[in-house]
């Protein structure tokens, strides 16, 4: 049943992704001051609500395991911050070739910028960390307070343009002026991306019991 | 330099799919070696238990 759902989830995401591409490049007319580079947010955007919902659902189930003790919410914390990590690496490398072409530089040190790397960062830490330690519960703990504290970082990253002035576009959502043509289709692009980080995070569930299921196989196999 | 913004648009949407095709790789090497090992492990179990018996 839930092979069935992750195949569903891709399919439906493929044929929204195609429908979505055929809008950006042939129905969609350039951004009037900055040109075909504007179509970016369409993935930039997306990428980025993805990575926080990521995160964010990686903290509430670190809260979780810690009230519970259930290992489950440890491996949903786990899954679900590997792909915001992927998409937050498409948020930030998408957003320094956009920066190469209106800033004219591939970086600069930023409140926005600077707080989403150290977001990425934290969470690549949060990944590392996880293989340093070897006792599952142990792992499970450590791992889901350095997850609640890297989740401090996202609301930063959120409302650093709102806080601090910066040089990042200001916001898309909450007083943005983007066009509705824009805006309907930076809105449509996010369900596939969505869809696809929810396969993708389901996938990656299903190897985390497996895991489990390995290292209490290798107990086994040491006890015979 | 508009042939260079559309240029850089391109790689830009390059960027977002290499970079999700490059973790769905990963994911699959991942699945693949799971696969392996638990076969592996199986099997020897399944050979440690027919020498104890």
């Amino acid at each position: 049943m839930r092979e069935k759902m992750l195949i569903a989830f891709c399919i439906v995401a493929a044929i929204l992704l195609a429908y979505n591409l055929y809008v950006m490049l042939l129905v969609l007319p350039d951004e009037v001051s900055q040109g075909p580079i504007f179509r970016i947010i369409f993935f930039h955007v997306p990428s980025a609500w993805t990575a926080f919902l990521g995160f964010l659902a990686a903290a509430v189930a670190s809260v979780l395991y810690l009230v519970r003790k259930d290992l489950r919410y440890d491996a949903f914390a786990v899954a679900v911050t590997e792909v915001g990590l992927a998409f937050a690496a498409v948020t930030l490398v998408t957003g320094m070739i956009w920066a190469r072409i209106i800033w004219g530089i591939w970086w600069t040190w930023d409140p926005r910028l600077t707080s989403m790397l150290v977001c990425w960062l934290l969470y690549a830490g949060y990944l590392m960390l996880r293989h340093a330690v070897e006792e599952p519960t142990q792992r499970a703990r450590i791992a889901a307070v350095f997850s609640i504290f890297a989740s401090v970082d996202v609301p930063i990253v959120f409302f650093s343009i709102r806080w601090w002035r910066t040089q990042h576009p200001q916001p898309v959502v909450w007083g943005g002026s983007m066009d509705p043509a824009y805006w309907n289709t930076l809105f449509l692009n996010w369900i596939p991306l969505l869809l696809l980080g929810a396969a993708m995070a389901g996938i990656r569930l299903r190897q985390e019991r497996r895991q489990r299921e390995l290292e209490a196989l290798r107990r086994m196999a040491h006890a015979l | 330099m508009d042939e260079r913004n559309f240029l850089y648009m391109f790689y830009g949407f390059l960027a977002a799919w290499l970079i999700l095709a490059v973790y769905v790789v990963a994911l699959a090497g991942r699945e693949r070696r799971l696969q392996r090992e638990m076969e592996n492990l199986r099997r020897m179990i399944e050979e440690k238990q027919k020498e104890a018996s």
